[in-house]
């Protein structure tokens, strides 16, 4: 009685080897201009060939600016020529290219999935840590490095030992002002860091049931930061609503049959998984964090945790390094403390419900006097559809910026970066020293959470701000 | 591009510390480049340098018996976070060839395996007894024995280590994974007619 995972890995397996290690056929691969130069190059070094160019998606998305002005000029050289190459590289090989003045550039998580080419049952790959977003369809997605991007391109396999199976569980109903990012937070906080260390995860119960596609990405992205690899949902009609006419999807008798096919995939109702881990819903609160490891997510209500009472020696000195880089004092209410940014945006936050939701709060509020805001759509396609629906004016009239797609200010390797010492309410997902630029500190939160934050100008609880 | 590993006995240098992500190892505004070289300059950056571009003095990479050190000894979950290959790059490029760690997070294992940079995970106690000894006689050496799979620390303490007998192979004979691949041509082609048959929808190019 296989599970989801399991089903999956199966079909997918080309050949495999004495020891349990397998050889994977991959079947979409998504590129970026940051992990893929290397991996063209050292293909050319060997004289091989791209092996399935349509299996490919190539989009520039890390260091693109995010100003209205980036078509005329890419002031960073740097930038530029990553920009380039990855356009070069992508025509050489007859990749299709998504580039900066096409609508459906963006987030490589996001605008793959907008366009259809994530499908349930596939396994998927990119030269990115969240590419585990794309298990919110049913499929084994996940980040690799270089060489393996490499790997792919010349052989479109990859060999892989299967990872031990985690369910998690999410049952009841999440309260007033509760998102999708509260709960992975709090499911990270749970388990930690490392938690999910060599674990591929199924996300399941009726709260997952529940979820749109855009909520069950926002889970899947953060996999990572709990340490596993692959996060995934298993398809339903929920998925099949999503993808059905979308460009890449399957179309015709082709889609009848591809969703019978689907509807094939869920874990077996009495299948055992290796580990089960579980959450309720009905019990968790907006989120922040207050240190520089994604585990560290508290209750908006709660207070900045106090170093002495932690008994382990090595997690009490993390705890003081981190709250030293974060300028915070032990038992600091974690409302009211004052910031300086604003960041709505990233793979983990930046899709149209996303907008939506920060909207309902910015609407007719205003950003506090002092604080920059910004909103970065996660694809062309996203800004267009937010556009549409008037969310740019909401935002605009309450002085938040409104945005070109790209990575923006989630990892500080584009003009949109933290400066020494500003803190900033961030939808994205990391909040490692110097993660959104040198010396900057990072508050993770839902894109509801950081909206009540620009309009207070602190750490606020989003319920008491619209409530 | 995978540099060979057979051993090492070099000075080793304890970073006292867990969950040590790619974004500190190397920072993203160095990824800003299509090559692999140079990237050393960025290694830990902000915590090697301060504000104004000086070595922060008591950081162990800057300490004077550690300098030129081949070996890393870290906390748990070593190099989680982003799947930047640029972080083995970094490390390398600065001279180090292995992290002992009591954990690493999957992509930063790979990676290194892929490059000829050793992750070598021994149990938290083993990790905890060797930064004891490296913090308290600095400059100290360690070895790194990849065919016996073992690690002899400044004491002469032995310690073993596991590691998948493929990697290993890889990794003694600087083998290039691609070019073993290749040679499953025949089966990836039979499961790309097979899957066009089954899954139409997922070969529409084929």
């Amino acid at each position: 009685m296989p599970t989801l995972f399991r089903k999956i890995w199966e079909r997918h397996v080309v050949v495999e080897r004495p020891d349990g290690i397998c050889l994977l056929y991959i079947d979409r691969h998504l590129i970026h201009e940051v992990t893929s130069p290397q991996a063209f190059e050292a293909l050319r070094q060997a004289g091989r060939k791209v092996r399935r160019p349509l299996s490919l998606l190539a989009v520039p998305d890390h260091n693109v600016p995010t100003s209205a002005d980036r078509l005329e000029r890419i002031e960073d050289p740097e930038s530029r020529i990553q920009i380039e190459t990855l356009r070069k590289n992508a025509r050489a090989a007859g990749i299709t290219l998504f580039d900066i003045e096409d609508v459906r550039q963006g987030i490589v998580h996001v605008t793959g999935p907008e366009n259809g080419l994530i499908l349930p049952g596939i396994t998927a790959v990119c030269g990115d840590s969240h590419t585990a977003t794309l298990g919110a369809f049913g499929a084994i997605a996940f980040g690799i490095g270089t060489s393996e991007v490499e790997h792919v391109l010349a052989t479109q396999t990859l060999w892989q030992k299967k990872p031990r199976e985690m369910r998690m569980t999410v049952s009841g109903e999440s309260g007033f002002c509760v998102a999708a990012k509260d709960l992975i937070l709090a499911i990270i906080a749970k388990i930690g860091a490392a938690g999910a260390s060599g674990c591929a995860i199924e996300y399941a119960g009726e709260a997952v049931r529940r979820m749109s596609m855009e909520e069950r990405m926002t889970v899947c992205n953060m996999t990572i930061e709990a340490g596993g690899r692959v996060g995934m949902v298993a398809p339903d009609d929920t998925t099949f609503a999503y993808l059905e006419g979308r460009p890449a999807a399957p179309g015709g008798t082709q889609w009848t049959a591809a969703v019978a096919d689907w509807r094939s995939l869920p874990s077996d109702p009495d299948v055992a998984f290796e580990r089960e881990e579980s959450l309720d819903a009905s019990r968790v609160v907006p989120q922040v964090t207050w240190g520089t490891s994604p585990e560290d997510g508290l209750p908006v209500t709660g207070s900045v945790p106090d170093p002495a009472e932690e008994s382990d020696p090595r997690k009490r000195e993390r705890m003081e390094r981190s709250l030293r880089y974060m300028d915070l004092a032990p038992g600091t209410r974690l409302t009211g403390i004052p910031i300086d940014k604003v960041f709505i945006g990233s793979c983990t936050n930046s899709r149209i419900e996303d907008l939506r939701l920060a909207a309902k709060v910015a609407r007719g509020r205003k950003v506090a006097p002092g604080i920059t805001a910004m909103v970065v759509p996660g694809s062309g396609l996203v800004k267009r559809q937010a556009e549409r629906e008037g969310l740019d004016r909401i935002f605009l009239e309450a002085g938040f910026q409104w945005r070109l797609p790209g990575c923006s200010m989630c990892l500080g390797m584009n003009p949109d970066r933290l400066k020494p010492g500003e803190r900033c309410a961030s939808t994205s997902n990391r909040n490692f020293e110097g993660r959104q630029g040198p010396g900057g500190r990072t508050h993770l939160m839902s894109p509801m959470m950081a909206a009540a934050a620009a309009v207070t100008g602190r750490i606020a609880d989003v319920r008491e701000v619209v409530g | 591009m995978i540099e060979p590993f057979v051993s090492l006995r070099a000075v080793a240098i304890p970073l006292d510390r867990n969950n040590v992500d790619t974004d500190a190892v190397i920072p993203a505004r160095f990824l800003k480049t299509v090559k692999r070289t140079g990237l050393g300059a960025g290694l830990f950056h902000a915590w090697r340098f301060d504000a104004d571009g000086n070595e922060v003095p008591d950081f162990p990479l800057n300490r004077d018996p550690y300098r030129g050190g081949q070996i890393l000894v870290a906390g748990e979950n070593f190099g989680c976070g982003s799947s930047r290959e640029h972080a083995v790059w970094a490390l390398m490029d600065f001279g180090i060839r292995a992290v002992i760690a009591p954990s690493f997070s999957d992509i930063f294992a790979a990676n290194g395996q892929k490059n000829g940079l050793l992750p070598v995970c021994l149990a938290p106690g083993e990790v905890r007894e060797l930064i004891r000894h490296l913090s308290e006689r600095p400059g100290e050496r360690v070895s790194v024995d990849l065919p016996a799979q073992t690690v002899t620390g400044p004491d002469g303490a032995l310690y073993r280590f596991e590691i998948g007998s493929f990697e290993k192979e890889c990794l003694l004979n600087g083998l290039d994974e691609t070019a073993l691949t290749l040679r499953h041509e025949a089966d990836i082609a039979r499961y790309e007619r097979d899957g066009k048959k089954n899954r139409p929808w997922l070969f529409p190019d084929l």
